[in-house]
């Protein structure tokens, strides 16, 4: 088996240098690379374009490395939750490309399935169709959207193996499994790092094949944004 | 004049048995309280689940488990997780029933706003823009009328749109409406003690009132 595990964060982001185009995993802070994250953060590499669903809130997330204005341009579906990124992006500091959460996804998937661009009706006849080509298909209009293609993926799993397998959490999976597939380098950090083989075959979300690196993470936060509770039944 | 609650309520005397549904953020989530009992239904949440349950108990939250919301939930017998690009393909390929979502104003021919007021409010589509784009059945939750009295059923949006030609019924504060496949909205039922009168002052397109116009029911 080839192994992809390197030592830490560090090593694995060491070649992320300025103006890199970067896919992020997770949906709010669910899942989110927090330990590549950090290191980014720490390494202060600039003028990246950030692909994520959302950015992060002001001070976790990708919100850390927009505080420090690492980020060139956000490519998101939604950025309700960050005060810092509303002002950067008013301000004109910030270059944003608001587009459909099923767009965003379904292009990562296109890369990673090795096609060119996908057609989705999502956004027909809106301000964001402006400049792309429409296809009628059986009397619908679609658009013509591009795969995605970026320098390097970084995702979160929940277990993954040295061979670079990856299994996912519950609703943390979300962006990951996709976006793993999508980038041309491909690094995942794991809550909990196994031999190869000590993974059943069937239940693998990632094949390892999609990983480039791979490393056990330490000390996730796992913050939670909206906790929503109902009481015991008594 | 119906509360949120209300009209989430009355939104959901229109799940049936056997329904895949997406409920947006705002008032939709709150239809989930009033699924008629006795008929099984499967709440999806864009983000990858099928299968939506409650609230957890207080400290059994799971980070790892939420809503498109973000709040934190529980899953149920029969629940499924995947991916969001799964996600999306099952509301492309419309196996989910019904889309419940809000809105900022709605034509008369359909179309919708909900994601963006230039100049203020900068937050993004989210899911919105595929979900209106694919669903077959959409039902819109909306405020007939802004706090200015103005009204957010036009004859054509003045935001930015979400989708064209999407919606199909509306339930507001004042009225449950259809929109007609030849544009106008076709008045089907009033909120308690408001008149046809009120409703046609508060609807800037075209309203088209036809026949006895019953009260709206929640039981």
């Amino acid at each position: 088996m080839i192994n992809k595990v390197v030592s830490g964060a560090e090593e694995a982001i060491k070649d992320i240098s300025d103006g890199a185009t970067i896919m992020l995993g997770g949906f709010g802070l669910c899942g989110i690379p927090e330990n590549c994250i950090s290191a980014l953060v720490n390494k202060k590499v600039k003028n990246l374009t950030c692909i994520s669903n959302n950015a992060g809130v002001d001070d976790f997330g990708i919100g850390l490395m927009l505080k420090q204005r690492q980020v060139k341009k956000m490519i998101s579906s939604y950025v309700g939750e960050n005060a810092e990124f509303e002002r950067q992006l008013l301000s004109g500091e910030l270059e944003v490309d608001l587009i459909p959460q099923g767009t965003l996804a379904t292009r990562c998937l296109a890369a990673g399935y090795g096609m060119p661009a996908i057609f989705t009706p999502a956004g027909v006849g809106t301000e964001i169709a402006e400049g792309k080509e429409v296809r009628n298909f059986n009397g619908k209009d679609y658009l013509m959207e591009y795969a995605f293609d970026a320098d390097f993926a970084i995702v979160k799993a929940w277990k993954g193996d040295t061979a670079g397998n990856l299994i996912f959490r519950s609703t943390s999976r979300n962006f990951n499994p996709v976006m793993a597939m999508a980038g041309k380098i491909t690094i995942a950090e794991v809550e909990e790092l196994v031999e190869a083989g000590e993974l059943d075959p069937d239940y693998i979300h990632t094949p390892g094949i999609y990983v480039h690196r791979i490393f056990q993470g330490k000390n996730y936060e796992k913050r939670i944004e909206q906790r929503t509770v109902r009481k015991a039944e008594i | 004049m119906f509360s949120k609650e209300e009209i989430a309520q009355r939104i959901a005397k229109e799940i049936k048995d056997g329904y895949y549904v997406n409920l947006g953020i705002g008032i939709p989530t709150l239809v989930a309280n009033y699924i008629p009992k006795g008929i099984n239904v499967v709440l999806q949440s864009e983000n990858g689940l099928l299968g939506m349950g409650p609230f957890p108990f207080e400290g059994e939250e799971d980070a790892d488990l939420i809503n498109a919301g973000k709040q934190t939930i529980t899953t149920l017998p029969g629940s499924s997780i995947f991916d969001s690009a799964m996600s999306f393909g099952m509301i492309r390929a419309q196996k989910v029933d019904l889309t419940i979502l809000g809105a900022m104003e709605v034509s008369e021919n359909g179309d919708i706003a909900n994601w963006k007021i230039p100049g203020k409010m900068v937050k993004g589509m989210g899911g919105a823009m595929d979900l209106v784009a694919s669903a077959k059945n959409i039902i819109v939750a909306m405020q007939h009328i802004n706090k200015a009295g103005e009204s957010k059923l036009l004859p054509k949006c003045t935001l930015p749109l979400t989708g064209i030609k999407c919606i199909k019924k509306i339930v507001t504060e004042l009225a449950v409406l259809d929109i007609l496949p030849e544009g106008g909205f076709k008045l089907l039922e009033r909120a308690p003690g408001v008149s046809i009168e009120f409703i046609q002052q508060s609807t800037a397109g075209r309203l088209i009132v036809e026949g006895e116009i019953p009260e709206m029911r929640l039981d």
